[in-house]
């Protein structure tokens, strides 16, 4: 995949393996990625696919029961080496995170004014006042009325959206090349969730960040990101810039993904339309898989798939996918028509 | 808004398998010598009249406080001749009784007083609350102590006085469970099925709060354990001839420079008890019901 | 099968609920008040529909199905059930009535008794209710969950042994094992993964076809509502503030926060997202202890004409008696409406385009 930009973040065979009392998980399997500068990259799956612990490993925060191996590269620089010591001073200045809960990922006991200057006083080394300065023109940037109030107010005298907002203005104060987002916007009304990917999408404007967007809602992948990495099963399945995975999805999990969720703009609401429906669950990988993870589901699936796990491979210009039989369905038009 | 997984490792479901419950017991060697121990501590108590090696009444003069390994007394014998591991063993009904007895005897006041409690709440919720507050502002030796006295000295009062501080505790952990069980979607699923109230709360309820009140349950054995050995060594307990830990601490107390023996391994005793049940219960916990991200 | 009773296909009104009114006491120690969780509704399902109640949190949609099985009790305002009025019957009285309304659950993780087998759990109304039990119970419960669309093996299952899917279809087999007349399904599928969420779906829909039963389907996805109901309302802060047909909520939406609703809506379109008009609104939902004077859509509407708006407060209106209502004094006799879409307000809302 080539890009005129340069590379921020380069990912490449990621592996996460988990043991505990229950035995092994194979949380991530050999994943590879990239994204460029001020690009938007989506990491697509379900529960399970390991997207989430992908995260967690990018940013060195694995519980200690996990084992992380491959190589992960911020603007060139080997993060998988690194001391705790040197991974705590990269967190919040080069690459931040902002989580799902608004309502749990602030500390309730301090104001928004003290959590987000702090940020500042530690990777830059402001003065109180100045560091405050800054917050008040953050909470601006992220769009809360009256910052110069609220910057005195504590979490719980906020609401989802607006806590959503001060984790974004904390995530990128020191303006970090990379902001990952594990499902921001899930646990928001679907009015506040528009008025929290407007902000992204302004930010990533004006401050140049990479995102890398982790969710399982298709609606907001297509509204906010470049690309899109689809995963499954600790895999990655599908990677191609979005109007093409959407357009033309190669993998047949990326088919009945796309073909599950109903689509009021499409075809005439006549009652005999059906979802597709994908059988069977997500796996929990305990070992590697010798077959294709997602042919004991995958309408697909033959003897061939069964040999051993694909390799992704691009299967038409500028998309990938792991599968010995991609493309999409015939009889459907895609996903758009 | 989506209920989205939560971030943790993966994690067992919140009730797990008996199998894998085993398996996990297994993986903690602390855990397996506390059962053990409690496993051995009951035997000895079902089987001590057979298995110990004197009548652990009977008294011989000629052979007072003589040291362990002495004459065929493997622990020694105390101020009137008694052989002390007889005694022991035979004492350790007596703690057992009050002890586990106890505790057992507060649970089955208190479940049903604490759920009814927090499933009703209200007038009964109010009473109950308010009661509880102030019998456990009182420590819980000083109220066993207290009530021990005013009923007077027997392993039944002792047992009963034990048994009563131990409610408000139970009590407490039944209603607060409750409390946050009652607004589970199994628990309005019922009411919408039409089940009255006793039935929600004997199939819905007290089958899941099952759990914590098995876990407090091993914690608060050891304490009665040793309240049963205060009360015994404070004359309130079984009345002598019949042996117990604490009634032998008592007599060993003036003795402790000449035959420290006689003090030392009744001590021991209680120690391994309260231990080994400490021990299964923390291995209990640890096994029961996981919940993610603790 | 048993023979579907005649009302089913007659179009009766199974549920009216009459000007409903709940609230809540908030405790003094966090700040006193009344939340007005549902201020008004009026609604009435007949048999065989489907009806989506759509709205975001704070808008008293959950609230709503819990008083209509009576799991709240309304604290104003009636609700009849084939004809006989449940607002305030003691649940001694209910419990006959509870043969004809059931409900589905949102998580699947706490829907189901933990401690107890897949079998007893859909077995439960039949025992409660004494309709069956021993054999006859058995029998019925493995019925159901073949209809479902699991093994009869599953029934001697404990839930934690099933995914979320396998127990929102246990959960579905409960609360349709006496052949309910009418199902409130509350967020059934918003705790499940998107491949999942369509197979329930899909489920639901069939049931529905097959049993004949009238659904109140409450969510916050317009497009799985769109896909399932026949009938929409459209709720905000414990008021329905538009209801109609399917086509005619979705094809042309009057009242402004409906078109707000379905322009947030992101599409899983990349190249028709970005051409879209997107209208961002501004602010929080107020809060429903509070909720703000006449409309109150006024603080937050793009359309919203002051002093008017601040002031009076609409009621629902069906401009061409068509069935199709709103509550809204920007929608003009004829039906037409504002477009929010064609309207800029400095501060208020953002136009959003994209080239």
């Amino acid at each position: 995949m080539s890009t005129p930009t340069s590379t921020r973040l380069a990912v490449e065979d990621l592996h996460v393996r988990f043991d505990s009392d229950d035995g092994t998980v194979l949380a991530v399997n050999g994943v590879s990625f990239d994204v460029g500068e001020g690009e938007v990259l989506a990491l697509v799956g379900e529960s399970g696919c390991g997207k989430s612990m992908t995260a967690m490993a990018l940013m060195g925060l694995l519980p200690p029961t996990a084992t992380r191996s491959g190589s992960i590269r911020l603007a060139g620089r080997e993060l998988t080496g690194l001391r705790q010591r040197e991974m705590r001073e990269l967190r919040g200045r080069e690459i931040s995170m902002i989580f799902q809960e608004p309502m749990t990922s602030l500390n309730p006991v301090y104001t928004v004014g003290y959590l987000v200057a702090e940020v500042l006083r530690r990777h830059e080394g402001l003065s109180r006042r100045a560091a405050k300065e800054r917050a008040v023109e953050l909470l601006e940037l992220v769009r809360i009325p009256a910052p110069r109030q609220r910057v005195d107010e504590y979490p719980h005298q906020m609401s989802g959206g607006m806590r959503q907002r001060v984790m974004i203005a904390m995530a990128v104060a020191c303006n970090p090349k990379v902001l990952l987002a594990d499902e921001p916007t899930t646990a928001l009304d679907v009015t506040i969730q528009a008025q929290i990917l407007d902000i992204m999408r302004d930010l990533r404007e004006k401050l140049g960040t990479s995102v890398v967007i982790i969710t399982h809602d298709l609606g907001v992948v297509a509204d906010i990101a470049d690309r899109v990495v689809v995963m499954y099963a600790g895999h990655v399945v599908e990677t191609g810039v979005v109007d093409d995975v959407f357009a033309r999805p190669q993998h047949p999990y990326t088919i009945g993904l796309l073909g599950s969720v109903p689509r009021p703009d499409l075809a005439p609401t006549s009652a005999s339309d059906r979802l597709t429906e994908i059988p069977g669950i997500v796996p929990t990988l305990r070992q590697p898989p010798h077959e294709c993870v997602f042919a004991p589901r995958c309408p697909r699936a033959d003897d061939e798939c069964r040999r051993d796990m694909p390799a992704l491979v691009e299967t038409a210009p500028g998309q990938r996918a792991a599968c010995v039989h991609p493309g999409p369905v015939p009889e459907r038009a895609g996903a758009a028509s | 808004m989506t209920v989205a997984p939560t971030m943790a490792p993966p994690a067992p479901t919140a009730v797990t398998s008996r199998g894998r419950m085993r398996r996990r017991f297994r993986r903690r060697p602390l855990a397996v010598i506390g059962l053990c121990g409690v496993v051995l501590v009951v035997l000895v108590a079902l089987l001590a009249p057979w298995i110990a090696p004197y009548d652990a009444s009977a008294s011989d003069y000629s052979a007072v406080l003589k040291p362990p390994g002495t004459g065929g007394h493997l622990l020694g014998t105390d101020d009137v001749g008694r052989d002390l591991l007889s005694r022991l063993m035979v004492g350790t009904r007596a703690s057992l009784t009050a002890g586990v007895l106890s505790t057992f005897l507060a649970l089955v006041i208190a479940v049903p007083v604490g759920m009814a409690a927090g499933y009703y709440r209200g007038a009964i919720d109010a009473v109950v609350s308010r009661v509880t507050d102030v019998v456990l502002s009182f420590p819980f030796l000083i109220l066993a102590v207290g009530l021990a006295a005013i009923l007077g000295p027997s392993l039944i009062n002792a047992t009963i006085a034990l048994a009563v501080s131990q409610i408000p505790m139970f009590v407490r952990i039944a209603r607060g469970e409750v409390l946050g069980l009652r607004e589970q979607e199994y628990v309005q699923a019922s009411i919408v099925n039409g089940a009255p109230s006793r039935t929600i709360l004997r199939r819905h309820l007290l089958p899941n709060i099952l759990n914590p009140l098995i876990v407090q349950t091993t914690v608060a054995i050891p304490g009665a354990i040793i309240g049963a050995a205060v009360l015994s060594f404070l004359g309130l307990g079984v009345q002598p001839p019949t042996p117990a830990w604490g009634t032998m601490l008592s007599d060993a107390q003036q003795y402790i420079g000449s035959a420290p023996w006689f003090a030392t391994f009744p001590g021991v005793a209680i120690a391994i008890t309260t231990l080994s049940f400490n021990l299964f219960g923390d291995g209990l916990r640890d096994v029961l019901d996981v919940r993610m991200g603790s | 099968m048993t023979e579907s009773p005649a009302a089913r296909s007659s179009g009766e009104p199974i549920l009216e609920i009459r000007d409903l009114v709940k609230h809540f006491d908030v405790p003094r120690s966090r700040g006193g008040g009344v939340v007005h969780a549902v201020d008004g509704v009026d609604l009435t399902i007949r048999a065989g529909e489907v009806v989506g109640l759509v709205g975001e949190s704070g808008s008293g949609k959950s609230t709503i199905g819990k008083c209509v099985v009576r799991l709240l009790e309304p604290t104003r305002g009636s609700i009849t059930l084939h004809g006989r009025d449940v607002t305030h019957l003691p649940q001694g009285k209910l419990r006959p009535l509870r043969r004809q309304v059931h409900m589905v659950f949102q998580d699947p993780y706490s829907s189901l008794n933990p401690r107890m087998q897949v079998e007893q759990i859909v077995a439960e109304p039949l025992r409660m209710h004494r309709i069956a039990s021993g054999l006859a119970a058995r029998t019925r419960v493995r019925e159901m969950l073949e209809r479902v669309g699991l093994s009869a093996e599953v029934a001697r299952r404990y839930p934690h042994e099933l995914s979320g899917g396998q127990r929102q279809r246990v959960g579905l087999a409960r609360s349709l094992v006496l052949e309910p007349s009418l199902l409130v399904a509350d967020e059934p599928v918003s705790a499940l993964d998107v491949s999942v969420q369509a197979s329930i779906i899909n489920l639901v829909l069939d049931l529905q076809r097959d049993m004949g039963f009238s659904c109140l389907f409450i969510a916050h996805d317009l497009a799985t509502v769109q896909f399932l109901c026949n009938r929409v309302a459209v709720m905000y802060l414990g008021r329905i503030v538009e209801e109609g047909t399917r086509d005619q909520l979705f094809d042309a939406p009057r009242h402004p926060y409906t078109q707000s609703l379905l322009s947030a809506v992101p599409l899983p379109d990349p190249v028709k997202q970005r051409d879209r008009h997107r209208v961002v609104l501004a602010g929080d939902v107020p809060s429903p202890v509070h909720p703000p004077s006449g409309c109150r859509f006024h603080t937050r509407c793009p359309a919203a004409e002051l002093p008017l708006c601040r002031e009076q407060d609409p009621v629902l209106v069906d401009h061409r008696s068509d069935g199709h209502r709103s509550a809204c004094l920007l929608v003009r006799e004829d039906g037409s409406a504002p477009d929010i879409t064609d309207i800029t307000r400095e501060g208020r809302a953002r136009v959003h385009h994209q080239a």
